[in-house]
């Protein structure tokens, strides 16, 4: 009922294109905001996206590997993001084959459950290791990158949907 | 037994038996650094992939700040000028009066047969950004082990205490600030030398003493500085004033809450101090062994409680 969208046939994804991904939204999270909890975590967004568009050239492993750059670089718990991107990535592959066929309010409910449960998972590591908890304004970061998946979404399929052969009469 | 036909495509192990693997991963490592501090070198070794990603992130807004800084107004320089002038004014009286002070205390601790004290380097730090961890407050300065940085020197500025430096990367290192929950620093009260030790509350800009007497000798308004005998910090550093004082009849503890004297929030420009601490070695051969003590319980029990 709700594949009445026009359906594009994209090209196949560049592995480079998900590298450079990963590279800007680790600078996105590195850039010396004002108010953390404010700020959206663009790596498990992108991570999600990935898992969900491309599941068997994303996954775990790269989640994984992700995470453990952004404990060393944000000097917290080894482990921490690692373990939460791990959840993320499974519960992003398990979602992907039902995902792309909602509309995209849908669509980013679906991820804003999964930004809230790998966001909710890191709270409780912390917790657990005898942090303070540092109140609900936390939750207010994962909604806004789950607000921002259309975005996320137009930007990083913007290369698939180039055209095969140039054409120099048309524009793109 | 059931069987299932097999795959179509070869895609390795099932996502959940990926996810079992990577979890548990995490979470050995998560103990490992946690628990026993295991993981630093790994963890260096990852910090140097974040770091290019660090440096470029942070360079936009350095770039924007030397940028106006250029094109800062004449009439702004001016007044600061003025300003900086009437305060080096005001501090040479007091240079002048500390060295004469300072002549007068070595004197005098000669005299008395006390140890001199020693001097302190400082190497000042700019403030990269602030920590990311929500959980924690933390700083990252632009200096490592590289400048001479080393964990465990204090920071400061122009006020008081901010914070210590807690983990040293080649060319960042870590501070952390007092207010931080797991952060304790020892100090005294300056009115009477009451020895005590401020922890931090985890919200910004307030400390806490903690196990105080509900009768201390403390009132509002009191000043705390750094006592020094754990020989970390430099003695008589400013740390805070205290600011509200709940002593109730039912808890053994009053609840003191003070206000840290340095700004941990609005500076830029810190100075990280290292001292040489010229403490005589720990007399261990003051304590005769008893002949009928064995094992570690007897032993630890001699020893006196470690000061601060």
């Amino acid at each position: 009922m709700f594949a009445e969208r026009p359906q594009y046939i994209l090209l196949p994804v560049r592995v480079s294109t998900i590298f450079l991904s990963f590279v800007a939204a680790m600078l996105l999270d590195f850039l010396p905001w004002k108010n953390m909890a404010l700020v959206p975590d663009f790596v498990a967004l992108i991570l999600a996206f990935w898992c969900v568009r491309q599941p068997r050239l994303v996954g775990l492993g790269v989640g994984w590997l992700a995470g453990l750059v952004m404990d060393a670089g944000n000097g917290v718990l080894l482990g921490q993001h690692a373990l939460a991107y791990s959840l993320l990535a499974f519960a992003a592959i398990s979602l992907s084959r039902r995902i792309l066929w909602f509309p995209w309010l849908l669509q980013a409910m679906h991820v804003a459950i999964l930004l809230v449960g790998a966001k909710a998972l890191e709270v409780l590591v912390r917790l657990a290791t005898g942090a303070q908890f540092p109140g609900w304004t936390l939750l207010v970061g994962p909604l806004i990158g789950a607000a921002l998946w259309p975005v996320v979404s137009f930007i990083l399929l913007a290369p698939q949907r180039r055209a095969v052969e140039v054409d120099e009469t048309r524009p793109i | 037994m059931e069987h299932s036909p097999p795959a179509f495509f070869k895609r390795g192990p099932a996502p959940f038996v990926r996810l079992v693997f990577f979890a548990s991963l995490s979470i050995a490592l998560l103990v490992l650094d946690a628990r026993f501090k295991y993981a630093e070198t790994l963890r260096g070794f990852i910090a140097l992939a974040a770091y290019p990603m660090q440096q470029i992130a942070t360079a936009p807004g350095q770039f924007a700040a030397r940028i106006s800084g250029f094109f800062a107004s004449q009439a702004t320089l001016q007044r600061e000028n003025t300003e900086l002038r009437a305060k080096v004014v005001g501090s040479a009286q007091d240079a002048q009066r500390y060295e004469a002070t300072a002549a007068e205390l070595a004197q005098l601790r000669r005299v008395i047969g006390a140890q001199e004290r020693s001097e302190y380097k400082s190497t000042p730090v700019e403030v990269l950004y602030s920590g990311r961890d929500p959980f924690s407050r933390k700083l990252l300065v632009d200096k490592g082990s590289a400048d001479g940085i080393l964990a465990g020197q204090a920071v400061i500025d122009e006020a008081g205490v901010v914070g210590q430096v807690t983990r040293v990367h080649p060319r960042v290192a870590e501070v952390t600030l007092l207010t931080d929950k797991d952060q304790a620093i020892p100090v005294q009260v300056m009115r009477n030398g009451l020895r005590a030790v401020a922890f931090g509350s985890g919200s910004p800009g307030a400390l806490e003493l903690r196990y105080m007497a509900a009768n201390a000798e403390i009132q509002n308004g009191d000043k705390l500085v750094t006592s020094g005998i754990d020989g970390t910090y430099p003695p008589g550093l400013p740390v805070a004033t205290v600011v509200r004082i709940e002593r109730d009849a039912v808890a053994a503890f009053a609840r003191i809450i003070c206000q840290p004297a340095g700004g941990d929030e609005k500076n830029r420009y810190l100075l990280a101090l290292s001292t040489e601490t010229k403490l005589p070695a720990y007399p261990v051969d003051a304590v005769q062994p008893e002949p009928k003590a064995k094992g570690v319980k007897g032993k630890r029990r001699k020893d006196p409680p470690n000061a601060g």
